[in-house]
């Protein structure tokens, strides 16, 4: 048992109407009490979709239990069935159904349907939502394609896009431009958009372009043995990313590496002097495995930040991500407690954060800006207009997605040098931020003692004490870099045997860090 | 003496067939109903004991996260748990324990049961009663059931409620006990209005804190602030308390009735009445005005949701000029919305459960003007050309009493208008 408040991911069969809902003649039928219907509104709501999810609920009630659970099942299919007339069906059994052991696949068969039925095993207590993609997607692969001639011009499947995902509508148009630039057509994009019909076409593909590894890893190797598709390993996000598929497409479709990148804007923006304060931003990442994969290359390479540390919630990815962490001289954290996130974030106090919604709410609580690059998504990471983090056009996306958050280059000098000046005091936050600025009264004077909820009067590490002066001064540096002042000046202590910290120990340790 | 009692339609709706279906449901379970339990009770604290998919739906209906460390949290039931009960029990405690120890605050402890401790057999009452042993007298455990498989959405707040009543003190007192989970806007309006005119002492079940939580006896009047708390309402009788039986807070009449059924209880004389109601009553009216020239004429259809869909159809139709085409309740027991009943005139279908595939093609062949229906159906039915309620936000806003029907009546005018509007923008949905 486990106590949680809030959750990265939900349980698998999420993940599976994330692959049903993204399809189209395909149709789940789930075995789930009264009450599981409420995953609807994630894609009604959230991603806005103008129809119902595909999935029949038995929704059993308790006094179905001790009756025939097993009848109801088989009567929802029947309806749907006839209801819907899919292609193919996919069945299975939400938390509590997998209790009462009903056995949906094995009913399914004995109903001799006319189309393909593919019972779904997603095991709620050990496993879920990115298992539940990846396993239902492999599963619905593995039913219905099968080795076929290849398309007389070279072309791959574009695998992994789901309901629900992270810039996945997006994603696919950009890549899908790059891919025909080099002249390659797409076969099959699936599981977003596809029906059961493209997925047993999906063997005329030369080789699989696996953009979401969460989502379709599975697939793509199941693909690579049985119908002889290679796939790809790169995911093109951020600018050296994009040229690294590039090549690597090349190579898998035997074409010449053509590009056109005349719309690409990211790295002369990252190069302009205007991005200089930019330089050494002390970063956090957490996100799902592939994005923070990704965005840490993106970061540090593109955009001159440092990452102080990062981490991801699916644990099927440990081993990449504590690879990528060592490259980056970093502790991993991997976990999908929240709370953890948040003590790693206040302690390691970043000058921003590359998260999820979840980074984002502790980021508005510690005061540390939050860029969000990663699902689990909210109604804000669908927007209106075209935002794809993949490609070209992805990169100039995340440049601005990462500056927007910060306090510009010249605002932020202005906080430095006229720190306490009524309107404009750190406490306003960046003035592109229309939100709520708080504004100090004219005859206010600025706050003289520290208050407990900044950084400055948190607790110092070991039994370092801030002397009274010490700690007005570290008021004055500007909110965004106080977390990193104190905890550099405690460091620079401890490494004395300093156990009072006064003014002048603020500005040794400064004169020690300075770069 | 004057009377404002409301007029009776020739024929209501008390008698009417109630057209029943099973099928799928389109509903939430209880375990929403913590969303704002959690927020009403002040040092109440809601464990769910259930799956990864109750955190999930806990974290999803609240649509924006509370991030403000909530005061509810699911222990997610692991392979473990499941092998053995005596593992799942000693688990519960150390969760609560660890729990209990980082939120001193907590003075009350419920423990929900859900769907999948339900179907393992996981005794919360049990459970429930050791915990208070050991945390007695700080704590005090409770628990109920929020699952999907024995409650349907607001029935969460009835079970939880329900299971508050046995363990509240006796007493002798002549008094009023309002029942339900009001906002605290409403709930001060209520007790101010009763206050005037000299209705005393009232008291509120579920109290903010632990220790304002009332008594109960032989001479406690219930009248009950939501048309969902069925159990409840048998818990509070067994106790020896006695229901007044009226329509519900809704609207300008409804408030009316509401309080003058308990102030007739109470001996308030008719002047009195007048004096208190009289202003609040005319500002009522003039706000149902406003948004009711939007609604008047149209129809409406009600997929079944929280049980407020008769009161609230009652409303429509006599305050604000709307025809009901189907009335759907997850769950309707005639002696709590009998008076309500009564008062919506003869027509629309009453539905109680649900098959939602056949209620849909009910909808779409009656077009009405209006859909009230849950968050899941709301998107799809718009792209199809028709105008929507969402449900849940009946739950989630002030809408009882007369300071709140104009809000009320704005709720259903505000998809019209908003239609009314952009009827010049076009595009596919």
């Amino acid at each position: 048992m486990k106590l949680t408040v809030w959750t990265y991911e939900g349980p698998p069969h999420v993940g599976a109407m994330r692959v049903a809902t993204g399809m189209k003649g395909l149709h789940y039928v789930l075995h789930a009490p009264q009450g599981d219907t409420y995953a609807d509104l994630l894609f009604t709501m959230i991603e806005r979709r103008n129809h119902r999810p595909p999935v029949s609920y038995t929704t059993f009630q308790a006094r179905d239990l001790g009756a025939d659970t097993a009848n109801l099942f088989k009567t929802a299919l029947q309806d749907a069935y006839d209801r819907f007339k899919p292609q193919a069906l996919i069945v299975g059994s939400s938390c509590t159904a997998e209790l009462i052991q009903d056995d949906p696949g094995g009913m399914a068969e004995t109903m001799g349907l006319p189309v393909p039925v593919i019972p779904l095993e997603l095991p709620s207590y050990q496993r879920k939502e990115n298992f539940g993609t990846d396993e239902t997607f492999f599963q619905i692969v593995k039913a219905l394609a099968r080795p076929m001639e290849r398309t007389a011009h070279v072309s791959a499947n574009l695998i992994g896009p789901t309901g629900l995902g992270f810039r996945h509508r997006d994603d696919i148009v950009e890549v899908t431009a790059m891919l025909e630039e080099m002249g390659i057509g797409v076969n099959v994009v699936a599981p977003m958009g596809a029906t059961p019909a493209d997925i047993a076409r999906m063997g005329a593909a030369h080789f699989n372009v696996l953009m979401y590894p969460e989502h379709a890893e599975a697939a793509a190797r199941w693909a690579e043995k049985t119908l002889g598709q290679p796939y790809t390993k790169v995911v093109p996000i951020g600018v050296g990313a994009t040229r690294d598929f590039i090549a690597e497409v090349a190579a898998l479709a035997g074409v010449p590496p053509k590009y056109d990148d005349s719309r690409l804007r990211m790295p002369w923006y990252s190069q302009s002097v205007d991005s200089t304060y930019l330089t050494g931003k002390r970063v956090f990442l957490f996100g799902d495995a592939t994005h923070v994969k990704c965005m840490a290359r993106m970061a540090r390479d593109e955009m001159g930040f440092e990452v102080v540390g990062l981490g991801c919630y699916n644990r099927e990815f440990a081993r990449d991500i504590r690879a990528l962490a060592k490259d980056y001289g970093v502790e991993a954290l991997i976990t999908d407690d929240y709370l953890e996130v948040e003590k790693a974030i206040e302690e390691l106090a970043p000058e921003m954060i590359l998260g999820t919604q979840m980074e984002r709410h502790i980021g508005k609580r510690l005061g540390i800006p939050c860029a969000v690059i990663s699902a689990p998504v909210h109604v804000q990471d669908f927007p209106a207009r075209y935002s794809p983090v993949m490609g070209w056009e992805g990169a100039n996306v995340i440049f601005d997605t990462l500056v927007h958050p910060l306090v510009m280059g010249l605002e932020e000098h202005l906080l430095h040098m006229f720190r306490e000046d009524f309107e404009f005091h750190d406490e306003a936050g960046a003035s592109h931020h229309g939100a709520a600025a708080k504004l100090r009264s004219l005859d206010e004077a600025p706050v003289a003692e520290p208050e407990p909820a900044m950084a400055a009067a948190a607790p110092a590490e070991g039994n370092i004490v801030w002397l009274s002066d010490a700690e007005r001064e570290l008021r004055k540096i500007p909110f965004f870099v106080r977390g990193k002042a104190k905890r550099n000046t405690e460091k620079f202590a401890l490494e004395k045997g300093v156990t009072q910290i006064s003014v002048e120990t603020l500005y040794e340790a400064k004169a020690h860090y300075a770069r | 003496m004057k009377d404002f009692a409301p007029q009776l339609p020739a024929a209501g709706c008390r008698n009417t067939p109630v057209l029943k279906e099973r099928g799928q449901r389109e509903v939430f379970c209880g375990l929403t109903g913590i969303i704002w339990l959690h927020r009403k009770m002040q040092d109440a604290f809601f464990l769910v004991v259930g799956s990864r998919t109750c955190a999930h739906l806990l974290q999803s209906a609240a649509g924006v996260m509370i991030f403000a460390e909530p005061r509810f949290g699911t222990a997610i039931l692991e392979e473990k748990d499941l092998a053995g009960l005596a593992c799942a029990n000693e688990e519960l405690d150390r969760e609560v324990d660890r729990l209990l120890a980082r939120r001193p605050d907590i003075r009350q402890l419920f423990l929900v049961g859900s769907c999948p401790s339900e179907v393992i057999k996981l005794d919360l009452h049990r459970a429930a009663e050791r915990l208070t042993q050991r945390h007695a007298p700080h704590v005090r455990v409770l628990n109920y059931s929020g699952s999907g498989i024995e409650t349907t959405f607001t029935e969460g707040e009835d079970a939880c409620l329900a299971a508050m009543v046995p363990t509240l003190p006796d007493t002798d007192e002549r008094q009023l006990l309002l029942v339900g989970a009001l906002p605290d806007v409403v709930e001060d309006q209520a007790l101010g209005l009763l206050r005037d005119m000299g209705v005393a002492p009232v008291r509120c079940l579920p109290a903010h804190r632990a220790a304002e939580t009332p008594g109960i006896g032989a001479n406690t009047v219930v009248a009950l602030t939501q048309p969902f708390l069925n159990e409840t309402a048998a818990f509070l009788e067994r106790r020896g308390a006695r229901l007044l039986s009226a329509p519900f807070p809704f609207g300008e009449e409804g408030s009316t009735a509401w309080l003058w059924t308990i102030a007739r209880e109470f001996g308030v004389d008719a002047d009195t009445f007048a004096r208190v109601t009289d202003a609040p009553r005319a500002r009522a009216r003039k706000a149902i005005a406003a948004a009711a020239e939007t609604l008047r004429g149209k129809s409406i259809f009600f997929f079944p949701d929280s049980q407020l869909e008769i009161p609230l159809a009652r409303f429509l139709t006599r305050e604000c000029g709307m025809t009901a085409v189907e009335v759907g309740a997850p769950f309707i027991n005639k002696q709590i919305v009998g008076p309500d009943l009564d008062l919506l005139a003869e027509g629309p279908v009453i539905a109680e459960g649900q098959d939602v595939d056949l209620q849909l093609e009910r909808c779409r062949a009656a077009r009405p003007d209006l859909t009230v229906c849950g968050l899941g159906l709301a998107n799809p039915l718009e792209a199809e050309g028709m105008a929507t309620k969402w449900a849940i936000e009946l739950v989630f806003t002030p809408v009882h009493l007369y300071e709140q029907a104009g809000d009320l009546a704005g709720l259903f005018a505000r998809p019209l208008r908003r239609r009314a509007l952009l009827s010049g923008l076009e595009g596919a949905a």
